[in-house]
């Protein structure tokens, strides 16, 4: 506890400028920190953190890494066929791999700032959080100072997904991972952001910020696989913007963690311009994953689809929010969303609050929830085939989040957050298999 | 060495189903059970899988000498216990290849992993035998089949799982005329001197495919009669009213 006195609670001390980067990015350190001490923080009051559990944020002793404390990272092996691999040990990157099309930028973002100050700005932290957590993205702001800046130029197609690990450590340590991703004209790109710890982060936060920016025709794919260790806990802001005949995709599971909040906001800002919102999560003991989701149709014929799955055992819980809004003028949009709860346990609980504003015509647009309990006739049939009662749980319930994953419409992919689920599903399920 | 059922009685929400069925299945011997609706024909099946909704009041099952009624639905199968579903199941998001891996799985010992080659090249070759596309083994198991393509599905599970006795129960509701060929054919090439099988079925038609050794009918819960094959032409031709003009016989 000596370390923590000596480095001052984050939440407290205002973080100095930073030496080698452009001023405007200190002044941005300056307005965040600003913002930060401005805004309240979250209350019962506050609609966005309706059924939110607030005695998760609690900082207390939280300090930034010590930067002595330098580490391997020990995550997850990843894909097999990737455009890069860049490593992070409490925001410090310990590993750089690096196989890209020309022109591509994929920079952490110091040396982002050294080189591209100019674009970095056009970019960086544009957008607004309205889904609860601009105080924590303002906090954000203030204190980020690594994470990846990636910027797939014009008609650039860089075909294996690029991988960044960021592994957190320590007793109370913060971090404040940040992903800025812009795709160009038709280009295209795949990120895939491992949040992930050892028992060692207990207390430990990441409050980590992804903007996308998909530009006109391109496709951009995303992926935050979150398995911090029980102890941890996470915010993530998501904000993506969606240029006319763009694509995006975006993906978050939830394996890890005592707490995880995700804010996704996904813009559609031109036409046929079209966003896929995917989530599988996966609770277990007092675990609780609490996401809202905001599906915003800014442009006319602009296409959203939002499908949500959580299977919860135990005493878990998540709350899922989600909004679709429809701009005045968006005429002919498609939007879609759907939550659907898998409930393991009685004691768990799934909360979903679904939301529609529409102020244009002719849109096609549907929103859902359900919570359902396994299908004991399922069970029957697996264990009629002779699979034991725990295994034949489990394969219900990994096939329950599947439906999710293969939206992502791409093997490898798939494959990947199939390995992270099943390992998790196979811990739960040889934990209660033992009865 | 047989699969037998004494006197058996069961009930389901109070109700009685089964009152003193028996019958006795050895290895080498298809047993077809026909019977009117709600004779109690599939509640047979389910309570010899182990279905928990069923309570069994009286009797008992044995599978060559082993009480039935003492093991778990999944020791039942492991014990060399097949049924084929009159209704298979839809698993949403277990593909067919890992569905069947898992059963197979589950046969093994502790520790031991299954040979990923040799059993997609044995998966390959049944599901050729039964006119199933390759490109099924990475589907949701049963998930937008037809009634022809989930049917073939459990006669290939049984294939796959090589049990000793296997209940099929209605196989041929829901086949057209070429499917129930291709499914009695799976049928018939497992019949050996060391398998018994219980085909229950509500018409004459799947007996022209798979010929039964001996013919019982089943009436409100009991065998009310039992015979050779031509038993079940002669139903075909009266239909079960003839029946009640019969008592029934202690079996």
């Amino acid at each position: 506890m000596t370390a923590t006195l000596d480095r001052g609670n984050v939440l407290e001390r205002e973080p100095g400028p930073l030496d080698g980067v452009p001023d405007w990015f200190n002044a941005s350190r300056q307005a965040g920190w600003a913002r930060f001490q401005e805004l309240p923080m979250p209350s019962r009051r506050d609609e966005e953190w309706r059924f939110a559990n607030l005695r998760h944020l609690d900082f207390e002793g939280a300090q930034l890494p010590d930067p002595q404390s330098m580490g391997e990272h020990r995550g997850a092996s990843g894909l097999e066929k990737r455009a890069a691999r860049i490593g992070f040990f409490n925001d410090e990157m310990n590993e750089q791999e690096l196989n890209l099309p020309e022109g591509v930028i994929c920079l952490p973002l110091r040396l982002a700032l050294e080189e591209h100050s100019d674009l970095v700005q056009e970019y960086f932290m544009k957008s607004e959080y309205p889904l609860g957590s601009a105080k924590f993205a303002a906090l954000h702001q203030a204190h980020v100072s690594s994470g990846m800046f990636i910027y797939v130029p014009d008609g650039v197609v860089v075909e294996d997904p690029i991988e960044i690990f960021h592994w957190l450590a320590g007793d109370h340590v913060i971090t404040f991972p940040h992903s800025l991703i812009v795709t160009g004209r038709n280009a295209r790109v795949t990120v895939v952001d491992y949040f992930q710890s050892d028992t060692s982060a207990r207390n430990a936060w990441a409050i980590a910020v992804n903007d996308l920016v998909a530009g006109p025709g391109s496709q951009l794919t995303y992926l935050a696989l979150q398995d911090l260790c029980d102890q941890a806990r996470m915010i993530q802001v998501g904000n993506t913007t969606v240029a006319r005949d763009a694509t995006s995709k975006s993906f978050i599971l939830n394996a890890g963690a005592a707490w995880a909040r995700q804010e996704s906001r996904s813009c559609l800002e031109g036409e046929n311009a079209h966003s896929d919102m995917l989530s599988v999560s996966i609770a277990r003991d007092e675990q609780e994953y609490d996401q809202r989701t905001f599906q915003h149709h800014a442009s006319a014929r602009s296409y959203s689809d939002l499908l949500y799955k959580n299977t919860l055992y135990d005493g878990s819980r998540t709350v899922f929010s989600g909004l679709i809004m429809v701009d005045d003028g968006a005429h002919q949009t498609d939007a879609y969303q759907t939550c659907r709860n898998l409930l393991m346990s009685e004691a768990a609980e799934a909360s979903s609050m679904p939301g529609l504003e529409i102020k244009a015509d002719q849109v096609k647009c549907s929103h859902g929830s359900t919570s359902t309990m396994i299908d004991e006739g399922e069970i029957f049939y697996l264990r009629a085939r002779g699979v034991k009662p725990h295994i034949a749980r489990q394969l219900v319930a990994q096939g329950f989040s599947v439906e999710s994953i293969s939206r992502l419409k791409n093997k490898a992919l798939e494959d990947l957050v199939l390995s992270f689920a099943a390992r998790e599903f196979h811990r739960i399920s040889e934990r209660v298999g033992t009865r | 060495m047989s699969l037998v059922i004494t006197n058996l009685h069961t009930s389901i929400d109070g109700n009685d189903i089964l009152k003193g069925l028996s019958l006795e299945v050895p290895p080498g011997e298809v047993h077809a059970i026909m019977g009117p609706n709600g004779s109690g024909k599939s509640t047979l099946a389910k309570v010899v899988a182990g279905h928990e909704d069923y309570e069994v009041t009286g009797g008992s099952v044995t599978m060559d000498g082993q009480n039935l009624l003492d093991l778990e639905i999944d020791e039942r199968s492991r014990a060399g216990l097949f049924l084929a579903f009159q209704y298979p199941m839809e698993v949403p998001g277990v593909t067919m290849a890992n569905f069947i891996r898992a059963a197979r799985q589950a046969r093994l010992p502790e520790g031991e992993e299954i040979d990923a080659v040799a059993y997609y090249k044995e998966l390959y070759e049944k599901m050729d035998q039964l006119g199933i596309d390759r490109r099924f083994t990475s589907r949701s198991v049963n998930e937008g089949f037809s009634g022809g393509e989930k049917k073939r599905n459990e006669v290939l599970q049984m294939m796959m799982l090589e049990p000793s006795y296997c209940v099929m129960d209605e196989t041929d509701s829901g086949l057209d005329i070429d499917a129930l060929k291709v499914v009695a054919g799976g049928v018939n090439s497992m019949r050996s001197p060391e398998r018994g099988f219980l085909v229950i079925t509500h018409y004459q038609r799947l007996l022209d495919y798979i010929e039964p050794d001996h013919v019982h009918v089943l009436a409100d819960g009991q065998i009310v009669r039992s015979g050779s094959k031509e038993l079940a032409l002669e139903l075909e031709k009266k239909g079960y009213d003839f029946l009640k003009e019969e008592t029934p016989v202690a079996s």
